[in-house]
């Protein structure tokens, strides 16, 4: 992760009703929750502000109806934000006339879709190839870069095949592919994985790890799982009835959820594969024993036994092997199985 | 609204909202109009010289249009003969391809065995085995009988006017799905058009472009746009979100988002919309017989009317295979799945279809500069049963004609006519309030206004009774329709194995041109209003057979469960569970079954009627544009009228029941 910023949104709102920015512009861009009931207007994004730095994967968690779905539609333009401002690469995208939209789309974002938007009467190399068709590029051309994305999800010699004929995994990796063809920078997801069964979502789940350690994308990644965003994110974006509720790493989301709301969320998260050993160590004392110390970038899974079997605290170092701190059997505990 | 609420919890279906409508507003509505007559005549019946006389107006403005209308020096006249000429490029061509001969160059028409075997290889291409054989023999009976030149007549229109048809309706859906303007004129025009007639499009044309081939084609392709363009609208609307979104996010621009994403995504239902125009067009061209377009429909026409009913059966046959093979080849590639062939595929394999016909039109070719009868077989080959069926008829007439003419006779003179005098007394104010306050209870304000002036035009303009007798016969065909279909229709929902050949039958009755329907009433009934009832229920009886079964196998199964776990028996549990969900669909049915049945009294006016239908057939040698246009239009407003009452009823029912 670097800290240049790639996306950066600004109280962006998304009012549905009958004359939205009109709407907007009587309340001087901040109505209330009671104005938009008694107008009968719907607030689906209301006032969400956050930055996506270059190389981030930031997730966007949240019930349906929580505004995650029309905000990154807001970000790419599917639907018009009402009013804020979106920099994409420095750039409002807000103002990007019709054709800068289609150039910026045709190069520098990609996107998969929940029920995988596939085109029915193509065939997969000729799905993968549609973006590249549409800029005009050239069919030996676009079909050996199409072949190389196949090959990439692993689905290398299902290209004659069409959509219909392939599992849903399958489906959605030709939508993966397909979003990857023009090598975007940034990589948006919309609940990619969400109408997967269960077995197959964590494969894919796994595949999404895998290409990214390849690709380092900037991504923007929308789920209603809990487990799904703790286990790709680097950030946590948790909205609700169209508000950024809580915006944090999965670690401090857990540690300290901003609200009822966001700790509810968190109640059911393996908080041993989330919280790592710094977050809950405290300094080291003078005499704590150095046998078997612990790492403190490691999970409290990983540290568990060595710490709960220890009847003293347990020394943690970091990776050059000198001591940064210690944790004890009561620290470890509370982590595990959350403060009560 | 309120009383449908509070008596619909108990039951939800019962017709109780129709009957817990205030009743007395209707008691009101007829005792105030029966009482009005006996103020001033004109209630009972509207007065001859207070019709607006739109029928001469009409008439006057097509005869300046076609004589006088000119902008600067080009004529209309001028402007017709344009699109006329324009027209019959295509058609000439495609009739000398099919029987004429390409005469400047000396060659034959494509034989009829390349006809016949192209249609069975297009058919396994298409459909496999099956389909091939059927399509092949269906057209093998069309030379061996006899009826090559007339057929091939028929399907140059046919073939001429599809694409041109698809074209204009892929274009008017396109617009209609971009643009709110577009759709605000165009979607109600469509309604009117597909209510409105086949024959009520003959009299204007006529006007405007004369007798023949290339008026009828014309003709045609208006008739059978509509459902094109309503197909278009609906596949292009109905692409799942995700496909056009995913369209968009890889650069689509919105013109390469309709042509690479929308269109071919929707392709099944473009297809569909294809096959409905191949077979309204049929239909039309054989209709647009009545305006001099030679073919299948001219020799039946005039064989029904010399009473050659052998003749008429071979004709009406030959239409009907024409219709089902163009229904199956379109409907079997609106379903086929483009087949992957692996890369090692050769060219030979690929295209083994094509290659084939190319060979055998080759070879026929030539054959056929040897061997005449390869071209077109000669008469003295044909084969015919027309003498036989003749004789088999006659002697089934003499024979039952004895019992069935009392029964018919009875049944007209108990009980047809009476109902018909009925109709005709109705004094207009009852009809007309009691349309209003039907329509006002179930659609509210714009319902009532539509459908009571709509009524009152048809009166004002003098087409009282005309319209009454159509009421009375399409109303009297229809109960009957009900009664004979929503059993058939139950009965399908009860077992698979009814249900397949209830819907195979249903689906193959619907591909007939309804023209049709007229050989076996004449051949049965003869004429008179029971021939025109029993003509209208063999064609519209299908829709309430569909509706009912698709209505009740739509009742989900949690529902029926339940019912069995409450301890229904299985009468309980079909009256009281099923029949009440199924009961809005059923009315949808009941409300096709209208339409036809209005679109099927225009062609009864052939057997001898005195309603609107006839009012049209009688406008077409005479050329009186008005009459049966506005006849027409009032065939048009009636259908519109049910149309409205009873769809907003079923929206409303639907709603209460939580269904869409």
């Amino acid at each position: 992760m670097s800290d240049q910023v790639q996306i950066s949104c600004r109280n962006v709102w998304k009012v549905f009703g009958p004359d939205p920015a009109g709407f907007m512009k009587r309340h001087g861009g901040q109505p209330t929750t009671e104005a938009l009931a008694s107008e009968g207007y719907i607030g689906a994004v209301q006032d969400v502000s956050f930055d996506v730095g270059a190389g981030e994967i930031l997730i966007v968690m949240g019930l349906s109806g929580s505004g995650k779905s029309t905000l990154i539609r807001c970000i790419t333009r599917l639907n018009d934000p009402t009013t804020g401002e979106i920099d994409f690469e420095g750039n409002n995208i807000l103002t990007a006339k019709p054709k800068e939209l289609i150039e910026l789309r045709r190069h520098k974002m990609g996107m998969v879709f929940q029920n995988f938007g596939l085109l029915p009467h193509r065939s997969v190399l000729s799905n993968v190839a549609f973006p590249l068709e549409i800029q005009g590029i050239d069919r030996r051309e676009r079909n050996k870069r199409a072949k190389e994305m196949i090959e990439l999800v692993g689905l290398g010699g299902r290209e004659d095949y069409f959509p219909r004929e392939l599992s849903g995994g399958q489906q959605q990796r030709v939508g993966i592919a397909r979003s990857l063809a023009v090598e975007p920078d940034v990589w948006f997801l919309d609940e990619p994985f969400s109408a997967l069964d269960p077995l197959i979502r964590t494969e894919m789940q796994d595949e999404f790890i895998r290409l990214q350690q390849l690709l380092k994308k900037t991504i923007v990644f929308i789920t209603h799982d809990f487990e799904e965003a703790t286990r790709l994110a680097d950030r946590i974006g948790i909205m609700k009835d169209g508000r950024l509720v809580q915006l944090s790493t999965p670690e401090q989301m857990v540690l300290h959820p901003a609200n009822d709301y966001v700790a509810e969320f968190a109640r059911n998260a393996p908080r041993d594969r989330i919280i790592s050993v710094k977050a809950i160590m405290e300094p080291a004392a003078q005499n704590t024993p150095t046998d078997h110390p612990v790492t403190g970038t490691d999970r409290i899974g990983a540290a568990a036994e060595r710490v709960l079997t220890a009847d003293h605290p347990v020394l943690v170092i970091d990776h050059e092997g000198l001591p940064v701190g210690q944790v004890d059997r009561h620290a470890m505990t509370k982590a595990l199985f959350g403060a009560v | 609204m309120d009383i449908a609420h509070t008596t619909d919890e108990a039951r939800p279906w019962s017709g109780r909202a129709l009957l817990a409508l205030p009743l007395w507003q209707f008691f009101v509505v007829i005792a105030g109009g029966i009482l009005l007559t006996t103020l001033w005549e004109g209630f009972a019946r509207w007065p001859d010289d207070l019709v607006i006389p739109m029928k001469e107006w009409i008439t006057r403005f097509f005869e300046w249009l076609g004589k006088e209308a000119a902008i600067g020096s080009y004529s209309f006249k001028d402007f017709t003969r344009a699109i006329s000429d324009l027209l019959s490029y295509p058609l000439e061509w495609t009739e000398a391809l099919l029987y004429r001969g390409i005469k400047p160059l000396g060659l034959p028409p494509i034989p009829w065995v390349a006809v016949v075997l192209g249609t069975a290889i297009l058919g396994h291409w298409i459909g496999g085995w099956r389909l091939a054989l059927f399509v092949g023999a269906s057209m093998l009976y069309l030379s061996i009988f006899g009826l090559w030149k007339d057929s091939m007549r028929t399907l140059s229109i046919v073939l001429v006017a599809v694409p041109i048809a698809a074209a204009i309706g892929l274009f008017l859906g396109i617009r209609v799905t971009r643009s709110k303007r577009a759709a605000a004129i165009i979607t109600p025009m469509f309604d009117l058009m597909q209510a409105t007639p086949h024959m009520a499009y003959l009299v204007p044309v006529v006007v405007l472009f004369g007798f023949g081939q290339v008026p009828a084609m014309l003709a045609t392709v208006i008739f059978a746009m509509p459902p094109m363009a309503r197909c278009a609208i609906l596949g292009i609307q109905t692409v799942p979100q995700d496909v056009i979104e995913s369209g968009r996010m890889s650069g689509c621009t919105p013109r390469q988002l309709l042509w690479k994403v929308q269109l071919p995504t929707s392709k099944k239902t473009l297809m569909l919309g294809l096959n409905q125009v191949v077979m309204q067009t049929l239909a039309m061209v054989v209709i647009a017989s009545l305006v001099g377009a030679s073919g299948l429909g001219q020799k039946l026409l005039f064989s029904l009317q010399q009473l050659r009913l052998g003749a008429a059966v071979e004709q009406g046959l030959a239409i009907v295979l024409i219709a089902v093979v163009l229904d199956r080849l379109t409907q079997a590639y609106a379903y086929r799945e483009t087949i992957h062939y692996s890369a090692t595929t050769s060219f030979f394999q690929r295209h083994k279809h094509l290659l084939l016909f190319l060979f055998i039109l080759i070879v026929t070719f030539i054959a056929a500069n040897f061997h005449k009868e390869l071209a077109i077989l000669p008469k003295k080959m044909t084969f015919t049963l027309g003498r036989e069926i003749d004789f088999a008829v006659r002697e089934f007439s003499k024979n039952a004609y004895d019992y069935i003419g009392p029964v018919r006779d009875f049944i007209t003179v108990s009980i047809l006519l009476p109902i018909r005098d009925f109709y005709l007394w109705l004094p207009w104010p009852v009809l007309v309030g009691c349309i209003a306050v039907a329509g006002y209870r179930l659609g509210g304000f714009p319902v009532m206004t539509l459908t009571a002036s709509l009524m009152l035009a048809i009166m004002l303009f003098g087409f009282w009774e005309p319209a009454m007798l159509t009421i009375y016969l399409v109303f009297s065909a229809v109960v009957i329709c009900i009664l004979i279909g929503v059993p058939i229709g139950v009965l399908a929902s009860r077992s698979e194995r009814i249900a397949k050949v209830t819907m195979t039958i249903c689906d193959t009755l619907q591909t007939f041109p309804s023209f049709i329907y007229l050989i076996p009433v004449i051949m049965l009934f003869k004429v008179g209003d029971l021939s025109n009832i029993i003509a209208i229920l063999a064609y519209a009886t299908v829709p309430a057979v569909r509706y009912t079964y698709l209505g009740l196998k739509r009742v989900p199964e949690v529902l029926k469960e339940a019912a069995i776990a409450n301890g229904c028996t299985p009468r309980q549990k079909f009256w009281k569970v099923e029949m009440p969900f199924a009961i809005p669909e059923i009315m949808l049915g009941v409300n096709q079954t209208i339409m036809m049945a209005l679109a099927m009294t225009a062609i009864t006016a052939l057997i001898g009627s005195r309603d609107l239908g006839q009012e049209i057939y009688r406008a077409l040698p005479t050329a009186d544009t008005g009459r049966g246009l506005l006849a027409g239009l009032g065939i048009a407003a009636i259908g519109i009228i049910a149309d409205r009452l009873i769809s907003a009823w079923a929206t409303k029912k639907k709603k209460n029941l939580g269904i869409e």
